[in-house]
């Protein structure tokens, strides 16, 4: 047994899926402990926010400032609100106006409004231009200019007894808050999905619950494989005969047809995380038996097996001392693809909108499912759908990295 | 011929038992379901109506459609026959469109886009994986880990992010469906053309996810046959390489011929799933429909079409075996 970890520890694609593997479990158990609470809260209103850091306007406005004269400050104010849009909007005036662009970078803002202060001319009437587009420049120039005039904003607030606005503060170009003052500050390392919920949390939670459906499918399907294989294989006759018939032929049949049929008829209320699991063990199992069947048939007539029956031993002590421990490898391999494949397989069911039901947990598939529902991939939210689909990658590669390493540890003729 | 003749009355034999056990099953599970379907289709389209006579009328209505007042044998073999008729019924969510005829709509979309998918994938990742193994050096350690790493990108997440690339970022393919959405399906050069142009993302989707699962299986076997007895032997005779690499490959072959009748039936689910996320009109986006709009019938049907439609592909491919693998060639000698 130490012999075999020491090789097995040996085997760096073992190890390399092993660290992968545990990482992503660490991740799991330490990241809701930094930040607890439920997962599935919905924080943000409104759909899909950027990742990044929010500060609170209100609180910031409160809170007390600090003067700064920075003189890169108003160029970068110019260069953020000038958008793409404006910017080839502009290019597009120059083009009207016979203007030479040749050798002007549309990204450089300096050298754009400078360009655009000495020729535009809101009197002007270049041909072919309607007066709506000539209206929009109008008010792009109009704004520019109020963002170069404009040195204050007012804060004022109604009073309660007139109704009239009270000047309470101004805010002048040159004033800074420091971010650690501000009461109100929220990092949302991964945005906030459609329904307003912080991805990063959600997502350590589904990789949670989608580990656990793809332990409870492997374990449900290791088990009944095993136990199949190992009556078909030891006892052989019509036992052997039953159970292969049932094997061949759920092994033809997709798993994935029988996973849709049986969820379906489960019914949305009663599908919770587990019982998807257990649906997708029970469908899975085919595999397992067969090769544990074969293997134990190899296994049947050896010296030692053949003994031990001569001394009597009970069939439950034989499967388990004389052959059992030859199939362990198998079988634990064959648990950890198991594995994988369950946590796919829910995936690939709540992407048919046949997952677990929506308002308990999330899991991987759900995640993805909304994401798409949602349009995700179109509206360029690539934080909705990418680090979902990177995580179940990792895990299925980590997996299977584990699976080859240990194959390669037990079959030497695949070592490298 | 006579093995021959045992071999394929056998797997022929096993297609019929499979088949029925399979149309069974998509009878049986369906009704196993502990709320009454009847009862909550009717539920649904009795929504806002007062009137308990006319609810029990649309109950009763329903009841008659689907047979469900008749004795769960009977109803079976009502089945079985409307079955051989190529008769599933009336689809809910498309009514009065009958599901045969909207599986036929959609099944040639999906044959045509998963099989040739598949199979180039299949021959891909096999030359891949018998290169990598004879190579080694090199080719081997770059490539494999690269390619082990893709092999674990499942079939729709490859599909989003081919899509997110090429149609949403690059815009040189369009986003989704089967064809532009402004056609009617015809035999025009621009109508094909447009086939084309949708086809390319959903097949190369599928084909590189499956290049990867392949490659990797041929390498081992690959491995596996070139450090066996005969490979040394042919060796010590002085055999040309490309002679006995010529061997290596058909015996490693073999195996992967099985794998992929074995597993024809995750990879067709896997590129279902992918279907949806292109909107390709195939059978994976009208079970999709058809789960969302709770269409009972119409899911009944896809779930038996694509179930058949693995069966086929499965016995062709134990046929092609049976003529490529020596044993059972052998066997007619005997």
């Amino acid at each position: 047994m130490k012999n075999i970890l020491r090789q097995v520890l040996h085997s760096s694609k073992f190890v390399a899926g092993f660290i992968i593997f545990g990482l992503i479990l660490l991740t799991m158990l330490i990241y809701p402990l930094i930040n607890p609470g439920n997962p599935l809260e919905m924080i943000g209103v409104g759909t899909f926010a950027r990742p990044g850091t929010y500060v609170s306007v209100y609180d910031s406005v409160t809170t007390d400032t600090r003067t700064f004269n920075l003189s890169d400050a108003e160029d970068k104010r110019l260069a953020k609100q000038l958008s793409d849009e404006d910017r080839v909007a502009m290019l597009e005036w120059f083009g009207a106006m016979d203007i030479d662009v040749s050798g002007l970078d549309v990204s450089d803002t300096d050298a754009l409004l400078d360009l655009w202060r000495a020729h535009y001319d809101p009197d002007a009437r270049p041909a072919g231009m309607t007066n709506a587009r000539r209206n929009y420049f109008r008010r792009l120039n109009n704004a520019l200019l109020e963002l170069e005039a404009s040195d204050v904003f007012v804060l004022a607030e109604t009073d309660d007894e007139t109704g009239e606005l009270v000047q309470k503060s101004q805010i002048s170009k040159t004033d800074y808050v420091n971010v650690n003052d501000v009461a109100n500050v929220k990092t949302l390392p991964l945005g906030t999905d459609n329904f307003g919920r912080d991805v990063l949390k959600e997502l350590v939670s589904a990789c949670g619950t989608s580990i656990l459906i793809g332990l409870i499918a492997g374990v449900i399907a290791t088990f009944l494989g095993l136990l199949l294989g190992l009556l078909a294989g030891y006892l052989g006759g019509l036992t052997d005969d039953l159970i292969m018939f049932v094997t061949n032929v759920f092994t033809v049949i997709p798993s994935f047809v029988l996973l849709i049929l049986i969820s379906y008829s489960i019914g949305q209320e009663q599908r919770g995380a587990t019982v998807v699991a257990m649906v997708i063990g029970l469908t899975s199992w085919t595999w397992t038996a067969r090769s544990v069947r074969s293997q134990v048939i190899s296994l049947r007539n050896r010296d030692h097996v053949n003994l031990s029956r001569l001394s009597g031993h009970s069939l439950p002590r034989i499967i388990l001392t004389d052959i059992l421990p030859y199939i362990a490898s198998y079988v634990v391999m064959a648990f950890i693809l198991q594995v994988s494949s369950g946590i796919l397989a829910e995936a690939q069911l709540s992407l048919l909108g046949l997952g677990p039901k929506t308002t308990e947990v999330p899991t991987l598939g759900l995640m993805m499912n909304w994401a798409m529902l949602y349009s995700a991939h179109l509206n360029g939210s690539w934080w909705a759908y990418f680090p979902v689909i990177l995580t179940i990658t990792l895990i299925s590669f980590s997996l299977n990295l584990m699976n080859t390493g240990l194959d390669q540890v037990f079959n030497p003729t695949l070592r490298d | 011929m006579k093995g021959y003749r045992k071999y394929f009355g056998k797997k022929i034999l096993w297609f019929v038992v499979t088949f029925v056990v399979a149309v069974i099953l998509n009878f049986i599970l369906p009704r196993l379901m502990p709320a009454d379907p009847v009862a909550a289709i009717t539920g649904k389209m009795a929504q806002g109506m007062t009137d308990a006579s006319a609810v029990q009328e649309i109950y009763q209505r329903y009841q008659k459609e689907f047979g469900t007042d008749k004795p769960m044998i009977e109803q079976f073999f009502i089945f079985v026959q409307n079955m051989f008729h190529g008769d599933f019924g009336t689809s809910f969510s498309q009514y009065p469109r009958t599901v045969s005829d909207i599986i036929s709509s959609a099944i040639w979309w999906t044959i045509g886009l998963q099989f040739p998918a598949i199979i180039v994938g299949w021959l891909l990742g096999n030359i891949l994986g018998a290169l990598a193994a004879y190579v080694r050096k090199g080719f081997d350690k770059v490539l494999m880990p690269v390619t082990l790493f893709l092999s674990n990108i499942p079939a729709f997440a490859m599909a989003v992010i081919l899509l997110v690339l090429f149609a949403v970022n690059l815009k040189i393919a369009p986003v989704s469906g089967g064809y532009a959405f402004d056609m009617i399906p015809n035999f025009s050069w621009n109508f094909v053309r447009s086939v084309i142009t949708h086809y390319q993302l959903p097949f190369w989707s599928i084909v590189l996810v499956s290049i990867g699962g392949q490659a990797v299986g041929m390498r081992s076997m690959s491995i596996y046959e070139l450090n066996a007895d005969y490979v040394k032997y042919a060796r010590f005779l002085g055999i040309k390489d490309r002679k006995i690499v010529g061997y290596v490959f058909r015996n490693a072959m073999l195996p992967q011929v099985t794998g992929l009748a074995l597993s024809i039936g995750t990879m067709v689910g896997g590129a279902l799933v992918a279907e949806i996320i292109f909107s390709y009109p195939g059978l994976g986006s009208t079970m999709y429909e058809a789960v969302t709009a709770a269409d009972y019938p119409l899911i009944s049907a896809t779930t038996l079409i694509i179930t058949v439609m693995v069966l086929i592909v499965t016995f062709l491919l134990d046929i092609i075996y049976g003529f490529i693998d020596p044993r059972v060639k052998a066997a007619q000698f005997d």
